[in-house]
């Protein structure tokens, strides 16, 4: 604020500078946190960094009795079972959000909109636990055997020297990547559906109707008028919702498998980087390297998180810009 | 789009086209919406089927012995209470900052991204960041660690909503203030900030619903417990880790048991939720 008093305004007021430095004083609190955060998580785990080198990321080993780790299994699970859900849930939740924002009865709209606002803010370990007690048995017994069924045809590596085939076989357990990925794609999926709305409510109806005076049906105008004024926007939101998903942890822990090794197919129990330091810091002892290479995962987590939800907020401040 | 001269098939077949597509949509909301429902159905379901009396007046107990959740709830009001003594002023502070006092600045720039990261930041890291800068100094696991790490995932929920609300406030209230002759300082704490009160206590809310069904960052700072404690310094209850090891457990009464924490604490938050909508009605309508 830019205006003076009428009195003493070149005078240092005490009052005034304690407020303003106390105001101040928060706002450095948060920047600090942010590094704070990233500084200990990386001085704890340096010891497994300094022991592995850069090769503890693609390194497939977990082996606490030899003191042998590598984050490779992880990684891919985190990275994996995020895909999965971000492939599912973002057509699911654009189908919500061009449902919400178009052919819903108006009278429905706001409701519905509520109540998926609602449901985004159920905590993860709810969906935790319905995946675990629910999805799971389901994709044991009738999900996963129907769809081996259906796509023995897909080319399958050979299993001796490599074995890493990403298909649709193996035993159907339950719990594993795919049930994870499923579970991770409901739970994020009211949040980006209400964020994609919130951006497709963006678009200016002027240029809605513009599309419609032109004689465009209502999926053009929406794919061809909305779509493309406010795409970063859009990609915002998604990204928002991968942030979600790559550092849940309990939503994952329960249905993953909880087995930190490379997952061998689809169906095969694997692990997060957040189900396994959730999983395994009670046996970690102070001073151990399993800690350290604990925090080492929790430190990569961060630098993946970091730059995801960074492009998220950047995509979805340019799309505030423009609009 | 290339719009010519209607040509009279192509637009019928366009039409269609649009049509199926809102089909398709419709049927894709429908489809999560009725997978949600099946969610919230199965909760209250096994949530009521162990609901009881003694969830709310007994501590939990080994297997076999009956017992309830008593000592979490107590343990999860205990720490979110704290955690919101603690973040809600910092939160507001920053809030303040960011809308009146930093607005454009380049270090206001900056806060405000990093906000923005913290507000969405994987909850299970700030769990082992704050258990190697207090629960390793502190010499334990303990509810005051467990709440230090739910006041860090409050503030930038309240900081972030504290702006946004401020930025609502006419810039005419402040002009009239300062014209009187108001120091900034009186101008936001008489003027801005008692017409924000609404929507900042709504953030104020929706911080609390989400602190309390935190449990990731709670596994590595208050631990868990079995016991009713109010001691700050030792390990404490909390109902999401209650509910985590119950549901984990191979015994049927703590699963049941897990089950009714679950519906009691979405029950909980989605009170909170919709509380925070009233509220930020309530002040709207006010104004």
């Amino acid at each position: 604020m830019t205006a003076t008093a009428i009195e003493g305004s070149k005078k240092l007021h005490l009052g005034e500078a304690f407020f303003k430095g106390i105001l101040i004083i928060s706002g450095l609190i948060v920047l600090i946190t942010l590094g704070a955060i990233l500084l200990i998580l990386f001085l704890s785990g340096q010891y497994a960094f300094e022991r592995f080198g850069i090769a503890f990321l693609w390194t497939d080993q977990w082996d606490p009795v030899r003191d042998l780790f590598g984050a490779l299994a992880p990684v891919i699970g985190t990275l994996a079972s995020s895909a999965i859900a971000l492939m599912i849930a973002w057509p699911l939740g654009f189908g919500i959000a061009y449902f919400l924002t178009e052919t819903c009865p108006k009278f429905l709209r706001a409701p519905l909109g509520v109540a998926i606002e609602l449901l985004a803010a159920i905590p993860s370990i709810v969906y935790g636990m319905w995946g675990f007690f629910v999805l799971a048995p389901v994709m044991s017994t009738t999900i996963q055997p129907w769809i081996t069924e259906r796509t023995m045809w897909l080319p399958v590596l050979p299993s001796e020297d490599n074995p890493i085939w990403w298909w649709f076989q193996g035993a159907p357990v339950g719990v594993g990547l795919l049930t994870a990925g499923f579970v991770l794609a409901i739970m994020i999926l009211p949040f980006i559906a209400a964020t994609t709305r919130d951006v497709l409510l963006t678009t200016p109806s002027l240029l809605k109707e513009g599309g419609y005076a032109m004689g465009a049906t209502r999926w053009e105008v929406v794919t061809g008028v909305v779509i493309p004024a406010v795409r970063g926007s859009l990609f915002g939101a998604v990204f928002l919702g991968l942030g979600r998903a790559l550092g849940e942890t309990m939503a994952v822990t329960f249905v993953i498998g909880n087995a930190n090794r490379f997952p061998d197919s689809f169906y095969a129990p694997t692990a997060s980087i957040a189900s396994v330091v959730a999983n395994e810091f009670p046996d970690a002892d102070q001073g151990s390297m399993k800690l350290a290479a604990l925090f080492a995962l929790g430190f990569v987590l961060f630098v993946v998180s970091f730059i995801v939800l960074a492009l998220a907020r950047l995509l979805l401040r340019q799309g505030r810009m423009a609009a | 789009m290339n719009i010519a001269p209607i040509n009279q098939s192509n637009y019928i077949r366009r039409r269609i086209f649009s049509a199926v597509m809102d089909g398709v949509c419709t049927v894709a909301a429908l489809f999560s919406l009725v997978i949600l429902g099946l969610i919230l159905t199965t909760l209250v379901q096994k949530g009521l089927a162990g609901l009881s009396p003694s969830l709310f007046t007994e501590p939990m107990k080994t297997p076999g012995n009956g017992g309830g959740l008593a000592n979490a709830i107590v343990g999860t009001l205990i720490q979110t209470g704290l955690g919101i003594l603690v973040g809600a002023p910092l939160g507001m502070a920053v809030g303040v900052y960011l809308s009146e006092v930093g607005r454009n600045s380049r270090l206001a720039s900056a806060v405000r991204f990093v906000n923005d990261i913290l507000l969405s930041a994987p909850s299970v890291l700030v769990g082992l960041f704050v258990y190697q800068i207090v629960v390793v100094p502190t010499g334990g696991f303990s509810g005051f660690a467990g709440s230090i790490a739910l006041a860090l995932l409050a503030m930038p929920v309240i900081a972030r909503t504290t702006e946004d609300i401020m930025k609502l406030v006419p810039e005419s209230y402040r002009e009239g203030s300062l014209a009187l002759g108001a120091r900034d300082s009186t101008t936001i704490i008489k003027v801005v900030l008692p017409a924000a009160f609404g929507g900042i206590l709504t953030g104020i809310l929706l911080a609390v619903a989400r602190i309390s069904g935190e449990t990731a960052p709670l596994i590595f700072t208050s631990l868990g417990s079995f016991n009713f404690s109010s001691d700050l310094m030792s390990p404490m209850a909390s109902l999401p880790i209650a509910i985590y090891r119950y549901a984990s457990s191979p015994y049927g009464e703590w699963v049941d048991l897990a089950w009714a924490g679950a519906l009691v604490i979405t029950v909980g938050v989605l009170t909170l939720n919709v509380l925070s909508r009233l509220t930020y009605h309530w002040a709207s309508n006010r104004r």
